[in-house]
């Protein structure tokens, strides 16, 4: 399953950070941030519930760039 | 023009930090002109700029350590900036430097946000397409404005002039013209009338149109486009992938560097203040920006810049590639000819070209056979008071038919030998299909019918050449005479003629396996989305409808014109060639930055105008990749 969520995010090298945090969360398959954009596309594992994954995705997130935001439908 | 206020005010959080930059500055500015004695007294004042433009990366860097991610760029600046004020302390009492080197890296900052901001909305500009609303007519002859998403396959709904198509269909009533620009990014104006296909996106500009639809509002062409526009760069190219490598290691490396460079000389030579400082210069030369943010910029300056042109690209990644294409591989029919049948050459014995023509048409009235509606189109007016009656379709032969009681025959050879007319052979028989016409078993002449080459098809591929490309290759299923003439004419260097599709596939394997290069291959999307999946480049032409080769292709060309792949083949070249440009110009500047900085030739103002400098060069640089029109 693959779902894309806007995110807001300043630099470019801020927008790989969180691409990289988004690929450690467990049950992302493969995340991708395209900082122009500004979105962030994930394709999960199967058997994970998307909303909770991306819960963590966030905390991750933030974890690495505070100054960062996604927009959870 | 764009006005004034346009252009500086973009988004609020920008417009406030603008407004810090100008304060800092200001304050900067006046101290400067200010003799302070004290030095404690002076340190506060100049905390006043410092904090201004530079309190939210203090604050950045501060949360940074504390979730153990401190090799960033706010992380750097501050270092430097602290040290810098500490050694201002200890030392000589001059901390302009520092409030200097905040300010320049906030302009850096601002400047780059600015140039982002204005690519995206570039790209939004192109998004401007989605409609919003459709209208349907209710019983009153009122309109009601509804979610084009409600509206199910087959409604009739009313498009008003100035208004966008929303959804794909038929036009039941009306005439009018169409601007198609947004999609294709050609400026004239295209007349439909009742019967014709419209598609979504295109604008309305003068009748008012009843469009029956065809399909639902996702499955609609605009809704395709926008989705390809929007998930486009999601394949990132390789050099992005470097960079982000690059500028992984590339940070705590050099905080590793100015680590040893501030302690290991101190320890020898004693003199900790000089090597502080050279270490503190380091660090601000050594952020990352210009790189960081220079490249995938440029891709989507590309990216964007190819799409007003009405050139889809579904990734940098695909960029990159085509701008190495060193062989193009061409579907014929749609791609390089017109795919429709024409009337080509009128050869008339005993009888004039208007007769013959005439004749032929008459016959053909009841068949709905392609070539039978080329000769209904060579001849407009069909329907005249002619007397046509008893057609007979004579299978792998011809029609026959009596036209005011005279017995015409239109057909092949075959037909003609069967009815003992002698054929006068046509000279221009390889470009396609003659057909003779016999009237009461006497010839009298034959007409050509072929696929008309595409008026541009000849420069493109000169263009083409012209530009680099080694090897061009033409497939097709038609017979080899019509290809071998079709090639020549375009001077296309090798032909593979009377392929079945899945043929196509296997002959462009084989090029593949040749390994002479990365190829390209062109097509219409019709029986072709195998080999344009196939082949290490898909483009896909005249795209508009055909969904199968808008998800099978990695490049969508919006309308079918050929020099559109010359153009397209341009602009990657030029996005790639700013790419290496911003890449080897901000590695090799901030280099030579950081060999001077260890030496001590240069300071922290010429460390910071560097990497500024390099930063706003390097943006403004990729911004140059929107820039297409002319290639």
């Amino acid at each position: 399953m693959k779902k894309s969520y806007k995110i807001e995010v300043d630099c470019a090298n801020c927008a790989n950070k969180m691409e990289n945090a988004a690929n450690k969360t467990e049950g992302v398959k493969k995340a991708v941030v395209n900082f122009m954009t500004l979105k962030m596309t994930v394709e999960f594992e199967d058997g994970y519930d998307a909303k909770e994954v991306m819960q963590n995705v966030l905390k991750n997130c933030k974890k690495v760039e505070d100054d960062c935001e996604i927009y959870l439908k | 023009m764009v006005p004034f206020s346009e252009v500086i005010f973009v988004t609020k959080k920008q417009k406030k930090n603008l407004v810090r930059i100008i304060i800092a500055a200001v304050l900067m500015t006046g101290l400067l002109f200010v003799p302070i004695e004290n030095k404690w007294l002076k340190l506060v004042l100049y905390m006043i700029p410092y904090l201004t433009v530079g309190y939210d990366i203090l604050m950045k860097a501060f949360k940074g350590i504390k979730n153990l991610q401190p090799f960033d760029e706010c992380f750097l600046m501050a270092v430097a900036t602290i040290g810098a004020i500490a050694i201002g302390i200890i030392g000589d009492g001059d901390f302009v430097e520092a409030v200097a080197v905040m300010l320049f890296y906030q302009i850096g900052e601002w400047f780059q946000s600015y140039a982002v901001g204005r690519s995206r909305k570039n790209i939004a500009a192109l998004m401007d397409i989605r409609p919003d609303y459709a209208n349907i007519e209710k019983d009153g002859g009122e309109l009601e404005q509804v979610d084009p998403d409600e509206v199910e396959v087959g409604t009739v709904i009313v498009v008003q002039p100035g208004e966008k198509i929303p959804i794909d269909g038929i036009v039941t009533e009306g005439e009018s013209a169409l601007n198609t620009g947004a999609l294709t990014g050609e400026s004239l104006p295209r007349d439909v009338m009742v019967g014709d296909e419209v598609i979504s996106g295109c604008i309305n500009l003068n009748g008012l149109l009843k469009v029956r639809t065809t399909k639902e509002f996702g499955e609609s062409t605009v809704s395709k486009i926008l989705d390809l526009v929007e998930n486009a760069g999601s394949q990132k190219s390789r050099s992005e992938n470097f960079i982000s490598k690059f500028a992984r290691i590339y940070t705590p490396a050099v905080v590793c560097g100015a680590l040893a460079l501030a302690v290991v000389p101190s320890l020898l030579t004693g003199e900790w203040a000089t090597w502080i400082y050279r270490a503190l210069t380091f660090l601000v030369i050594s952020c990352p920006c210009a790189l960081v943010i220079s490249i995938p910029l440029s891709f989507f300056a590309g990216i964007g810049g190819a799409s007003k042109e009405g050139i889809l690209v579904k990734g940098s990644n695909y960029l990159e590639v085509l701008s190495k294409t060193k062989t193009i591989v061409f579907d014929k029919t749609g791609t390089l000819t017109k795919g429709v049948f024409e009337v080509t050459a009128v050869h008339p014995e005993l009888v004039d070209e208007n007769t013959l023509l005439h004749l032929a048409a008459h016959v053909e009235r009841y068949s709905t056979h392609p070539i039978a509606n080329s000769l209904k189109l060579a001849y407009p007016n069909e329907n005249d008071g002619c007397h046509v009656y008893r057609a007979e379709n004579i299978a792998g032969q011809g029609v026959k038919a009596l036209v005011n009681s005279n017995t015409v025959c239109v057909g092949n050879e075959k037909m003609m030998k069967e009815i003992g007319a002698e054929i006068q052979k046509c000279p221009h028989e390889h470009t396609g299909t003659v057909i003779h016409v016999a009237r009461n078993g006497k010839y009298i002449g034959h007409i050509v019918i072929s696929d008309v080459v595409k008026p541009t098809a000849k420069q493109a591929l000169k263009e083409l050449k012209k530009s680099g490309i080694q090897k061009t290759v033409m497939l097709t299923g038609d017979s080899k005479k019509t290809a071998g003439h079709v090639a020549g004419e375009l001077c296309i260097d090798e032909v593979h003629s009377e392929l079945l599709p899945e043929d196509k596939v296997r002959e462009v394997e084989k090029i593949l396996a040749e390994k002479s290069g990365i190829t390209a291959f062109v097509g219409d999307g019709i029986n072709d989305a195998p080999v344009l999946s196939r082949a290490d480049i898909g483009i896909a032409m005249g795209a508009l409808g055909s969904d199968a080769a808008i998800e099978a292709a990695d490049i969508v060309l919006m309308d079918d014109d050929p020099m559109k792949i010359a153009k397209a083949i341009g602009i990657s070249r030029k996005c790639l060639r700013i790419v290496n440009e911003n890449i080897w110009f901000s590695i090799g500047i901030k280099i030579v930055c950081l060999v001077l900085g260890a030496l001590g030739i240069a300071n922290m103002w010429t460390a910071i105008f560097a990497d500024v400098g390099v930063m706003v060069l390097a943006v403004l640089n990729a911004v140059r990749a929107l820039f297409v029109k002319n290639l």
